[in-house]
Formats: C-alpha cells, structure tokens, sequence
C-alpha cells in the first residue's frame, strides 16, 4: 500500500509536467491545426535559462522560474513570429516538418550555448523527501504539483473569461468568422505560441528540479506526453491535463510493479506504456476522451 | 470641390475582384450606401454578392481573392486593401453569410467577441443591454451554447455580434436564408429597427420581396455586375424584378443579361 501510495503521487508529479507540455502542443493546435513538435526545444531553453538566472545572475529562484517562463514565453512568440507566420496557408505536414526543423536546432544550439555536460539548476528542493507516516513523498513533487496547478488555474480563467481567450476560442471555432469581428488569427497564434512557451518552460524547470538536473536529454518529455493530447484529445486543454495525469500515473504505476509482475514485457516497458493506452483509447473513442465533434445546429 | 449633399457611407467605385489570381468575379461594380439609409443588394446564387461583402470588410484576402481595381471608400477613407480589424473598428461591421456563430461558445462571450475591437468597457456594457433589448430571446439565452440555438436565434445572435461592434455601416449577407418565412418577417422588423436608431445597412438578399419591402434602394448583380438599380419600391414594382426576383411565373425565366445584349457579360477564358 505504501509503495502504491507513492507510486502514485510521483506519478501525479511527473503527469503535472506532461499536462504543460501537453496543454503547449493543445493551444498551438487551436490555433493552427498543427502539432508543434519543437515544444521539447522550449522545455529545453526553460530549463536553462531558469539555470542562468538563478546560478548564473544569483536571482531567488522562484523569481528565476517566473523570468524563465517569460522567457520561454519570448522564445516562442518570436519562433512563431519570424518563422511559422511566413508559412500560412502552407499545407500542415510543411508546416509541421518546420517545427522538427526548429526542434533540431534548438537541439544543436542548446549545447553550443550552455555545454554537453549536465547542470544543477540549485532549486530548493533537492532530493529531500518528507514523511507522512510510512509514505516518502519528494520535496520537489509537491512544490511541481503546486506550481503547475496555480498556472494551470491561471491559464484556465484566462480561457475562459479574458477578452483574449474568448478570441482564441472563437478563432478555433472559426476562424473567418473571428477575423470578421476583428479578431486577427495572426495575434491569436502569436499568443498561443507564447503560452505554449511559457508552459513549456515551467515543464522543464520542474523536471530539471528535484535533483533531475539541466540535462539535455529532458526535452524528451515532449515526446512522452503526445500520447497524452491524442488521448485527451486534440483540442481540449482539459483533456490535455488528464491525458497528462494519466499517462504519469500509469508510468509511474508501471515502473513500480511491472519488473516484479512481469518482468518478461521487458526493461522500459513504461516508457511504451503511454503509447499503448493511447492507441487503446483511440479504437474506442477515435477523438480522445475529450475531444469535440462540432456542435453546430443548422 | 466639395458637393452639398452629404457623403455618403459607403462607395463602392468600379471594383474588380479576382480570386485566385485567376477568377474575375467583379467586374466594375459600384454602388453607393447612403448614411442612414437601407440598401439592398439582389442576385440569384453565385451573382458574386458575398464577394462583394467580403471585399467591403477586408475578407477577401483569406479567400485569395483581391480588388484588383477600382476602390472602395468608408467616410471617404479607402478601404479596399485594409485589414478586417481597421476595417471594423472604423465602423463596418458584416453578418457572414450561413451566420457562422461560435457554437462552442456561449451566447454572452460570442457577443463579447463582437466587441473584440472595443477598449470601452462603459460602452460595450451599454451597447450589449441596448443588443439584448433588441433580442431579448439571447437576454434569456446567454449562458446557453451557440451551437444548440435555433435557426432564427442562430442569425439574431450573428446580427447582434455585429451590433457588439457598434458600427455604422452594417452588412447582411442573406440573414433571411434558410429560416421560415414568420423568422424572416421578426428578422425584416429588426433590421428596420436598427437602422432607425441611425445605423446605415447593405443588405444583401435573395429574398426580393424581404429586402424590397424595406431598402431605400436596390442594385440587382448579375454574375458579376450592376444590372439594375433604383428606389426600392421602384424595383419592387417591376415587373422584370417580379418575374425573376419574386417567383412570379409569367413566361420563360430569363435574366437582365439576356434582355439587354449591351451589359451582356463576357465568358471569362482560362
Ligand atoms: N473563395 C473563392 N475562390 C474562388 N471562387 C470563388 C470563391 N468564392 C466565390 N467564388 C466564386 O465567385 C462567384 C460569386 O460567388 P459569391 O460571391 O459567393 O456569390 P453569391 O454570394 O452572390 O452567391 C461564384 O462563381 C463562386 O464560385
Ligand atoms: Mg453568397
């Protein structure tokens, strides 16, 4: 009980961290129709940048996280400014092979800018872990679970209630329909890029937290937690956040028990396992759990 | 220089317009709204009256379509190269055909929408209970989705989005279509209503006897062009307008184009 117990709750964590990224690729795909495959470059640059302003600058660290998010912010919005504008009305698969352009540059740059060699981020957390009667819960999964439900609350009273996520959910509805209003689709992408980065970003300083270090490798998530928006379905940022937890949890669940229990599936079974579930789900509900048909009476 | 008699809101002035580089819908069409009046816009489908609005309020360029001459003047201001947004916010606002509200969203923030280029809390605020008292139906309806209205709540929802934006000049493209003929008649009264509160209309119909019953004027296009025009009890009049615009069956159907050999259009050739 007490390992299933914290089994659980790292997998709740570590699900927190595929919903940012998930919710990144969900809001670019309102926008555009498109998956952003370069989403594990801007995990990537959070990670690092929340290094150099906490260690390199000597700034608090969450200070450092929120400038880090900013900054990832940044990064996407001017990707989507100097390169993704110039390609609309292109075909998605061109627009699509772009973004793993980006993401292989990103990936070359990265260890240009900041070395080969893992970073510590010098977050707070550390490896410490408290006790709650048997169970040992870490220190760094509270505080990820913490931060990411506060933005996630954040980004959905943005959705839903700004002047500017009524307009991104218009333009998903429709797009000519929104610019007749004045809603221009090019700002919604704008800021649907930035978002994505900003979440991206906070993605990757949790994971490089709690001793996962600034690694170059964690850009990896991203491919991790697209099983997660194609189980949640595609344009559902709800559905991106349980897609995420429930990818996390079962990883976790997964890594727990699977090489007691059955051991012959093999070492690195829970890596696959989210693939699985979403190729599961997908032949009993073919738009993910959460995804929308129109709604539209005529 | 200048003339005595008042500018008028719209002036539409010789425009081509081409889709695609290649197809010429619009050829040399103009037409003038004056301010404050109702002016319709008759043509069977395909007669280029969409595109029309569309080159209006700067929709053209999502169809690849462009005003490849001529221009068209908003208070004297050309507009026919602008952007939807600069467009709205100097005052036009168009109802899409197929009314094409948010059906996601619900009935309040597909109005609040309509007011996307509107900073003025105070005034959004005004202009959206001076919208529900119009159509008191969306008052009652407003935290419904969309998607789930009725036909005829549907296109009041649309005119009322457009209204959100408080513009001067609105554009209605076939509010009437596809609704029963008691909707139309509520939808008729309501146009006539907004442009008594000193809102100018182009209304683009279908529906002869709709429009004509209560535009000051009326144009009638023909694939492509400004066949006919005059006061809309004229038109309504007419016995040409009867035959081909309001389903009166007295002998063959033909078109303008057919009668009058010398605004015959020319095939256009790949
Ligand atoms: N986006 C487009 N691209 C190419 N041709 C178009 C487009 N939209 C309309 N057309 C063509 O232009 C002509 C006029 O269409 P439209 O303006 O929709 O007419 P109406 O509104 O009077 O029915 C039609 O022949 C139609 O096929
Ligand atoms: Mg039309």
């Amino acid at each position: 009980m007490t390992k299933f117990l914290e089994l659980c709750f790292a997998g709740v964590a570590l699900g927190a961290q595929y919903a940012l990224v998930a919710l990144g690729y969900v809001v670019i795909y309102r926008a555009t129709s498109v998956i952003n495959f370069a989403q594990g470059g801007f995990v990537m640059i959070g990670a690092y940048l929340a290094y150099n302003f906490h260690q390199t600058w000597g700034l608090p660290f969450y200070l450092a996280v929120v400038l880090a998010m900013i900054g990832g912010a940044m990064v996407g919005a001017l990707v989507e400014a100097l390169i993704l504008r110039r390609l609309v009305g292109r075909p998605a698969f061109v627009i699509i092979m772009v973004t793993i352009g980006i993401l292989i540059l990103i990936e070359q740059l990265v260890p240009v800018v900041w070395g080969q060699d893992p970073l510590a981020l010098g977050d707070p957390w550390g490896v410490r872990s408290i006790k709650l009667g048997d169970i040992a819960l870490a220190v760094a999964d509270f505080w990820t679970l913490g931060i990411v439900a506060v933005v996630l609350i954040v980004f959905f009273l943005y959705f839903k209630y700004s002047r500017m996520g009524v307009a991104m959910r218009a333009t998903a509805s429709d797009q000519e329909a929104a610019l007749a209003q004045g809603i221009g689709a090019g700002l919604v992408i704008g800021v649907s890029w930035a978002i994505a980065g900003a979440v991206a970003a906070l993605a990757g300083v949790t994971l490089a937290g709690g001793g996962g270090g600034v690694r170059l490798d964690i850009e990896l998530v991203a491919l991790a937690a697209l099983p997660a928006i194609i189980l949640g379905g595609l344009d559902s940022p709800g559905g991106a956040v349980v897609g995420g937890l429930v990818i996390g949890l079962s990883q976790s669940l997964a890594s727990g028990y699977q090489p007691e229990y059955a051991p012959w599936l093999g070492s690195g079974f829970d890596l696959a396992l989210p693939y699985i579930i979403m190729v599961i789900v997908l032949l009993v509900r073919p738009y993910g759990l959460f995804g929308q048909r129109e709604v539209r009476r005529v | 220089m200048s003339s005595e008699r008042e500018q008028p809101i719209l002036r539409v002035h010789d425009i081509d317009v081409v889709y695609g580089e290649a197809i010429h819908v619009l050829r040399g069409v103009s037409l003038e709204v004056p301010t404050g009046a109702i002016v319709a816009m008759l043509g069977a489908n395909g007669a280029g009256k969409t595109t029309l609005l569309r080159a209006c309020s700067g929709l053209l360029g999502v169809q690849q379509g462009s005003v490849t001459s001529g221009m068209i003047l908003l208070d004297g201001v050309r507009i026919e190269r602008a952007k939807p947004a600069s467009v709205v916010r100097r005052g036009l606002a168009q109802v899409m055909e197929g009314r094409r509200i948010f059906g996601e969203l619900t009935v309040e923030e597909n109005l609040r929408a309509g007011a996307f280029t509107r900073r003025d809390r105070s005034g959004i605020r005004s202009t959206y209970e001076h919208v529900l008292e119009l159509f008191p139906v969306l008052g009652e309806r407003r935290r419904s989705q969309a998607g789930y209205l009725s036909g005829g709540e549907q296109q009041m929802l649309a005119i009322a989005r457009a209204l959100m934006a408080a513009p001067r000049l609105l554009l209605l493209d076939e509010p009437s279509l596809g609704l029963a003929p008691m909707i139309v008649e509520k939808i008729r009264d309501i146009i006539a209503a907004i442009n008594r509160t000193g809102t100018s209309v182009l209304l683009v119909e279908q529906n002869a006897s709709m429009a004509l019953s209560i535009a000051h004027h009326a144009y009638v296009l023909e694939t492509g062009r400004v066949v006919r025009e005059g006061p809309g009890p004229e038109l309504l009049d007419d016995p040409e307008i009867r035959r081909l615009y309001l389903g009166a069956s007295e002998g063959p159907r033909h078109s303008f184009t057919t009668l009058a050999p010398t605004s015959r259009v020319r095939p256009w050739m790949p």
